[in-house]
């Protein structure tokens, strides 16, 4: 299988503290890769490389589809396909819908003069396709501000879907949703895999991360404590693991994975 | 969780009202606006028919509201941005000292003009700078350079003002002072002009996209590939650039400069765009809304004159406006939360 996105020895140091050491992490295609770790395992700082907002350290190598990428920021990122669910911090609030939906990549012609038809065209076609808001009281118009954490959630998971992205970053998304929303919310990763797209699916529960992950990798103080294929191991064991690495810092008996 | 109730309950609400009241919601800031001014008015009417019948009063309006209405609209962009500028009304100063020294130098008033206009944005650049390279919070930045400039100017003039007397020659004087018809002043036209380009990069173009979400979520703004620094630093370079070009409208309308020209519309400038609906959180606001405020601000000056009041009266009533306009907007954005 080939390599979607490819980080190979990647640190990031921030002042004082070292909040990734030399991570070697992979995506292969059409994989849905659950990233589990405490907080302070480095999941963010991970994310936040991967989409192009913080540099690694020097030293550290990113590669996308083989091709080793230089200086990635947040638009290259994008360009390149990579899309990210943040938890619902990534709305503007005060903003309607449609300026949601095309937050920071507004469509406009050469001179930058918005489309504005055409946005709020395509959102109310998002609306009935993708995100399922039949509430007649909810419009393109409609200040986020107003919705709830579920329906915040569907406007930044179809934002991602939207643009069509070839690898989709979900950080901590079932975060503070009922359970009929975080089920929807699994149903999106299902879909991805079903698109043959990849992702990387970051969370504390695994109870959310098991069912969907192709694989798991599990984060400890700025390291990979380890990783396997879900077929190798049940969720009970997995459970056991994590035990493991809370107390020793490592998830593998010894000769396993890393 | 609980917060999602909340707020799932006013959206069955909305959903049993008509397009009317839709329309209400949608544009409330500004139909808010609109009837603060017409009661205003009214309630100046009945107090002093014989002063607000006559022509004079609403010639004396176009003419003294355009000079802080010309920095109010595009400091409703900063503003938006979440940031404050403080120091327009040195900049004023700073752009016709600018002119000053090239026209004394050069003898053109084209190039004195230009002069000042980049003074104005070499200020607003600097304000940019300050703000979001150095990262001092912007109303302690603009305070800084608020009295810099001043001193600056009162150093590089020694306090000597300038007769403007040679601008009257050029084209500038009737392309921004002329009276159309002997009523219409061309300074009305050019804060009309200044509205509509304002409310067109605001509200059509993806720079004002970009301030709105730079104000609401500047995190989510950086996420999302914004670059929140040049944006805002582009919001002062404008405010700086209407400032320097205020400064010379005032000059040449009065057709002196004083170097301490500015000193009188720091209040009613800010007044302006925070009466007009303008977030002080940032991430809200509109053009439409402060040049409204504008007028109702420069009424409520003729109207404390017409009165028969002291002029003390008006800071004390500009700064009670800032303070309710700020407190009402605090309050209405805690119940739509």
């Amino acid at each position: 299988m080939a390599d979607v996105i490819q980080l190979r020895n990647v640190s990031k140091t921030f002042g004082e503290v070292r909040a990734l050491h030399d991570v070697n992490f992979e995506v292969h295609s059409n994989e849905i890769v659950g990233l589990l770790g405490d907080n302070g395992a480095g999941k963010s700082t991970l994310t936040k490389i991967i989409t192009g907002y913080h540099q690694p350290d020097p030293g550290g190598e990113l590669y996308w589809k083989g091709e080793k990428i230089e200086h990635l920021s947040v638009q290259k990122a994008r360009d390149l396909g990579i899309e990210v669910v943040y938890q619902e911090r990534a709305l503007a609030d005060k903003q309607s819908l449609w300026r949601n939906i095309f937050l920071g990549r507004e469509m406009s012609n050469k001179w930058g003069v918005l489309d504005i038809a055409g946005m709020k065209s395509e959102t109310r076609k998002l609306m009935q396709t993708v995100m399922g808001f039949t509430s007649s009281a909810i419009t393109a118009d409609s200040m986020v501000r107003t919705f709830s954490g579920g329906e915040r959630q569907g406007v930044a998971i179809t934002r991602a879907l939207y643009f069509e992205a070839e690898l989709v970053l979900l950080d901590e998304p079932t975060m503070g949703l009922s359970l009929t929303e975080t089920k929807k919310c699994l149903d999106f990763v299902n879909e991805i895999k079903n698109t043959g797209k990849s992702a990387i699916f970051i969370d504390h529960n695994i109870f959310h991360v098991y069912p969907v992950a192709d694989r798991i990798v599990v984060l400890d103080r700025g390291t990979i404590a380890g990783q396997f294929m879900k077929n190798e191991l049940t969720l009970q064991e997995l459970i056991d693991r994590l035990y493991l690495v809370a107390q020793t810092g490592s998830l593998a008996e010894k000769g396993e994975a890393r | 969780m609980s917060s999602t109730e909340q707020a799932a309950r006013p959206l069955s609400q909305t959903a049993q009202r008509g397009p009317l009241a839709r329309f209400a919601r949608t544009y409330s800031l500004q139909i808010g606006i609109v009837i603060v001014a017409i009661v205003i008015w009214l309630l100046f009417l009945a107090g002093s028919p014989q002063t607000f019948l006559s022509r004079n009063i609403y010639a004396a309006f176009m003419s003294s509201t355009p000079y802080f209405a010309l920095m109010a609209i595009p400091l409703t962009l900063v503003v938006i941005t979440g940031e404050i500028d403080l120091s327009f009304p040195s900049v004023m100063a700073f752009g016709m000292t600018a002119f000053d020294i090239v026209f004394t130098a050069t003898g053109s008033v084209a190039l004195g003009f230009i002069a000042c206009l980049l003074a104005g944005m070499l200020a607003g650049y600097l304000n940019g700078v300050l703000v979001t390279k150095i990262g001092i919070p912007s109303l302690v930045a603009t305070i800084g350079t608020q009295f810099f400039w001043r001193g600056a100017v009162m150093v590089i003039t020694n306090g000597q003002g300038l007769g403007m007397g040679a601008v009257q020659k050029t084209i500038l004087y009737p392309g921004l002072v002329y009276r159309i018809g002997g009523f219409v002043p061309m300074q009305f036209i050019w804060t009309i002009i200044f509205a509509v380009v304002v409310w067109f990069f605001l509200n059509r173009h993806k720079f004002g996209a970009h301030v709105f979400l730079t104000g609401d979520n500047v995190e989510s703004a950086k996420l999302m590939g914004v670059n929140v620094g040049r944006t805002k630093t582009l919001t002062f370079v404008i405010v700086g650039l209407a400032a320097a070009f205020a400064g010379f409208v005032v000059s040449e309308d009065l057709l002196f400069f004083w170097p301490t020209m500015g000193d009188g519309y720091m209040l009613n400038t800010l007044a302006s765009v925070f009466l007009g609906g303008t977030s002080v959180f940032g991430g809200m606001g509109t053009v439409f809304g402060t040049f409204v405020a504008c007028f109702i601000i420069g009424a409520i000056n003729a109207g404390i004159v017409a009165a028969g009041m002291t002029g003390f009266w008006t800071n004390l009533i500009y700064g009670f406006i800032i303070v309710v306009s700020v407190s009402l907007q605090t309050i209405m954005g805690k119940r739509l939360r």
